[in-house]
C-alpha cells in the first residue's frame, strides 16, 4: 500500500537540515568526546593491569564494607564481592580481553557522566513542575521503547562510525531512569518536612539543597545503577556502529560465526557488569 | 489583667479559598452565599470564612475545631504557608500579607517558628542539627547556631540526645526536638499545629506540662491548634472554637463553657469536666446578706435574718474584711442576755476561698460543713460573695435544683 502520511520522510528532512547547519557543533562535540574516550583508555591501559584490578578490589571492599571496613564484620559482609572483583577481572585478562574491557569500562563511564548531567537536572525539573513534567514524561516514554538500534542510524549520520555515535546513541538510551528516579525522589519527600523547611523561611534553593536533594538521594542513586547498567547493555549494541571494546568481539563473534569468541567477550562484559552494578547498589544503600 | 497587654497578631476579615476560581467563589461569599452552593457553583472550597481575631502578647492562644473546621488553614495564614484570598494579618501593626518575597522570609525566620503535628524533622540530620535547622536556614555561623541549639534542647530536657538521628527517638521526643528548633529560632511567636495530637495521652498530657513551664519562663505569644478540648481548656488562656471555617466564639475556658455562644460549642462543651474550671467566681451570689460587726448588734441582726429566713449570717468588720459567721439561735440567746455586739458568738474558724477556687478545690471544704463558703479577696481579705452548698453539688452533679429537690424526698421515703 502506497503511504498516505510519511513521517519517515519528513524525520529525515529534519535531520539532513540539522546536520548541514549546525555541522561545526557536531564537530566539536564529536572532538570533545572522542578526545575524552581516548585519554582515559590512554590512562587507564597505560596503568599495568594488576594495580587495576587491586584498586577496583579495595574500592569495592569500601563500597561494600562501609563503617566496618576494618573489622570482622566487614570481611564477612564484603568477603564474596571482593573475591569475585579478583576473580572475575583477573579471567577477563586471561581470556586476552583486558584492553576491550577497559574500552567498554571507558564508554560506560563517558556516558553515564553525560547521562547523568542531563538527567538529574531534568529530573528535578519534572520533580517541580508538573508542566515540565507533562511535557517530558512522554518523551521518555518515546527514548525508552524506541528499538536501540534506530538511535544508531543519526548517531551515524551526524558522528559517522567511531565512540562518538556509540556514546551518544547510548546517553540517549540510558538517560530516562537517571530523570524518573531524580523525579520520583524529589515527589517522595513527605510534604511536612518540605512545609516545615518553608516555614523556617528556606528558600526554594535551600529547599532543593537542603531537603529534597539530601533525602532522595537514596532513589537519586539507583536511578545511577541503572544508569549505568543500560549504558553497559547499549555499549554493546554501539559496537555496531564502531564504539570499541568488548562488544565489538561480540561482534565480530556474530560475524564470523566465532562461538568461542562470542561467548568469551560475552562472559567479560557479564563480570563488568556484576562488578559495576555491587558497587554502585552498595553505595546506593548507605 | 489580659486586657492591658498589647496586641500581638490580629487577623481582619481573613477569607481563604482553595480551588481556582477564587475571585469568583469570593464574590459569592460576600453576597452571602452558602459554602455548598460555592461549592457547587465554583467548584472552590471555603477554607476559612472572615475570620477576626485579636491575640495578644504572650498568651496562650488556642484555636480549637474539628477536622475540616479551617483550624490549620487560619494558622498557616499567618506565616503565609496558605496564601489568604482576603482580610489582613497583622504583626505588630505591620500587615503581613502585604509583605514581599523577601519579608516574608525574614519573618518565617525571626519572628514566628512553627511546630507541626508530624514534627517534620530531617531524617538524614542528627537531633542537634535538626535543632539548629532553622538558624541553619537563617546563615548563623555553625558554632553560634549549635551553642543556641544545645541551650534549645536543654529547655526541652533532651541534653545527651544531640548525635542521635530523629529516628531513634520516641514520638514524644522527636516533637521535644520539634520544639527546640522552634524555641533556638528565639521567636516572637510560637505556631503549634497539634503539636501534641499525634502523642499518646500520657505523654501528651507531660507535654503539656512542659509547654506550660516553658511559657512559664520565656513568655512568649503562643498560637495553639487542637481538636482536643481538654487540651484547649488545660493550656490555653484563651480559646478560639472553629467550626466549618468560621470563628463561632472567642473566650476563656470558663467563658465559653457558660456561654456557649452557639449550639455547636454548646454541644462541644457539653462533656467537659466542668469541675476543674467553673470557679468561686462565677459560681458565688454577689447579692447577699450580711452584716457589719461595729456597726449592727443582735437586734438588727435577727431583723436581717428573719426577712431572708437565713440560719447563719456571715460578719463583716468596717473594711468589709470577712470575719466569720454568726448562727441565729447564737444571736437570740445573746439578745435576750442583752448583748450589744455579736463578737462573742462569732466563729470565725471556719474555710474561706478564693475567686480562683474551682469546684473540685472547693468541694472537700464542705463536708460536715453546714454553712455556705465564703469568697474573699486574695489580697484585702474582703468579702466578695457567698458560695452555697447547693450550687457546688448542681454544679458537680449537673443536676437541676429541681432534680436534687426530688432525689431527696426520694431517699426520706426509704
Amino acid at each position: 500500500m502506497e503511504k498516505l502520511i510519511d513521517i519517515g520522510k519528513y524525520i529525515e528532512i529534519g535531520i539532513n537540515a540539522l546536520e548541514q547547519n549546525f555541522s561545526g557543533l557536531w564537530r566539536a562535540i564529536d572532538d570533545i568526546i572522542s578526545w575524552t574516550v581516548d585519554s582515559i583508555n590512554d590512562l587507564f591501559l597505560a596503568i599495568p593491569f594488576y594495580v587495576i584490578i587491586i584498586l577496583v578490589t579495595i574500592g569495592a571492599y569500601y563500597a561494600q564494607a562501609g563503617k566496618d571496613a576494618i573489622t570482622k564484620e566487614g570481611i564477612k559482609k564484603a568477603a564474596g564481592l571482593t573475591a569475585f572483583v579478583i576473580l572475575g577481572l583477573f579471567l577477563v585478562w586471561a581470556m586476552g580481553y583486558w584492553k576491550e574491557a577497559v574500552q567498554t569500562t571507558t564508554l560506560v563511564i563517558v556516558s553515564t557522566v553525560i547521562a547523568l548531567v542531563f538527567g538529574i537536572p531534568l529530573g528535578i525539573w519534572t520533580a517541580r513542575s508538573n508542566m515540565a513534567n507533562a511535557i517530558i514524561r512522554p518523551i521518555l516514554d518515546l527514548m525508552q521503547t524506541m528499538p536501540a538500534f534506530v538511535y544508531l542510524i543519526p548517531a551515524i549520520f551526524f558522528f559517522s562510525v567511531g565512540n562518538t555515535p556509540g556514546v551518544i546513541a547510548t546517553v540517549i538510551f540510558s538517560l530516562p531512569p537517571a530523570v524518573r528516579l531524580t523525579s520520583l525522589g524529589i515527589r517522595n519527600v513527605p510534604s511536612d518536612v518540605i512545609e516545615a523547611g518553608r516555614a523556617y523561611g528556606s528558600t526554594e534553593k535551600q529547599i532543593l539543597f537542603k531537603i529534597q536533594l539530601p533525602l532522595a538521594k537514596t532513589t537519586i542513586l539507583a536511578g545511577i545503577n541503572q544508569v549505568i547498567l543500560l549504558a553497559l547493555s547499549m555499549v554493546v549494541i554501539a559496537s555496531m556502529v564502531g564504539a570499541k571494546g568488548l562488544g565489538s568481539i561480540v561482534y565480530q563473534g556474530i560475524q564470523q560465526n566465532n562461538i568461542a569468541k562470542g561467548f568469551e567477550a560475552g562472559l567479560g562484559i557479564v563480570v563488568l557488569a556484576i562488578i559495576l552494578d555491587r558497587i554502585t547498589q552498595s553505595i546506593a544503600k548507605k | 489583667m489580659s486586657d492591658k497587654r498589647k496586641i500581638k497578631i490580629h487577623v481582619e476579615d481573613l477569607t481563604l479559598i482553595f480551588g481556582k476560581r477564587k475571585q469568583e467563589a469570593l464574590k459569592l461569599l460576600q453576597q452571602g452565599v452558602s459554602k455548598d452552593e460555592i461549592l457547587k457553583k465554583t467548584k472552590c472550597t471555603v477554607g476559612v470564612n472572615k475570620a477576626n481575631l485579636e491575640i495578644k502578647e504572650r498568651e496562650i492562644f488556642v484555636i480549637m475545631g474539628l477536622s475540616g473546621s479551617g483550624k490549620s488553614t487560619l494558622i498557616r495564614c499567618l506565616n503565609r504557608l496558605n496564601e489568604p484570598t482576603a482580610g489582613k494579618v497583622y504583626f505588630d501593626n505591620h500587615d503581613i500579607t502585604r509583605e514581599t518575597n523577601k519579608e516574608l522570609l525574614e519573618t518565617r525566620r525571626t519572628k514566628m517558628s512553627m511546630v507541626f503535628q508530624k514534627f517534620g524533622l530531617l531524617p538524614h540530620h542528627t537531633i542537634l542539627e535538626n535543632a539548629a535547622f532553622g538558624l541553619e536556614i537563617r546563615g548563623e555561623e555553625k558554632a553560634k547556631r549549635e551553642a543556641r541549639a544545645i541551650q534549645a534542647l536543654e529547655t526541652v530536657g533532651l541534653r545527651g540526645y544531640e548525635a542521635q538521628y530523629p529516628s531513634e527517638l520516641s514520638g514524644g521526643m522527636q516533637q521535644r526536638v520539634g520544639l527546640a528548633r522552634a524555641l533556638a529560632n528565639d521567636p516572637e511567636v510560637l505556631l503549634m499545629d497539634e503539636a501534641f495530637s499525634a502523642l499518646d495521652p500520657l505523654i501528651k498530657s507531660d507535654m503539656q506540662d512542659e509547654l506550660l513551664q516553658i511559657q512559664n519562663k520565656l513568655h512568649k505569644t503562643i498560637v495553639f491548634i487542637t481538636h482536643d478540648l481538654d487540651e484547649a481548656i488545660k493550656i490555653g488562656d484563651r480559646i478560639a472554637i472553629m467550626k466549618d471555617g468560621v470563628v463561632e466564639q472567642i473566650g476563656t475556658a470558663e467563658e465559653i463553657l457558660n456561654n456557649p455562644a452557639s449550639e455547636y460549642v454548646e454541644a462541644f462543651v457539653e462533656k467537659v469536666d466542668r469541675k476543674t474550671i467553673i470557679t468561686a467566681e462565677s459560681l458565688m451570689f454577689k447579692k447577699f446578706t450580711f452584716a457589719e460587726i461595729s456597726k449592727e448588734g443582735p437586734k438588727s441582726i435577727i431583723r436581717k435574718m428573719r426577712t431572708g429566713s437565713l440560719d447563719v449570717l456571715p460578719i463583716v468588720d468596717s473594711n468589709k474584711k470577712f470575719l466569720g459567721y454568726v448562727w441565729l439561735k447564737d444571736v437570740l440567746k445573746l439578745e435576750k442576755e442583752k448583748e450589744t455586739s455579736v463578737s462573742k458568738v462569732l466563729k470565725d474558724e471556719v474555710p474561706s476561698v478564693y475567686t480562683t477556687y474551682t469546684v473540685e478545690d472547693m468541694l472537700p471544704l464542705i463536708t460536715g460543713i453546714k454553712y455556705p463558703l465564703a469568697v474573699v479577696d486574695e489580697e484585702s481579705g474582703k468579702l466578695l460573695g457567698i458560695v452555697s452548698q447547693t450550687s457546688l453539688i448542681i454544679e458537680a452533679t449537673r443536676f437541676e435544683k429541681a432534680d436534687i429537690i426530688e432525689l431527696k424526698e426520694k431517699a426520706n421515703e426509704i
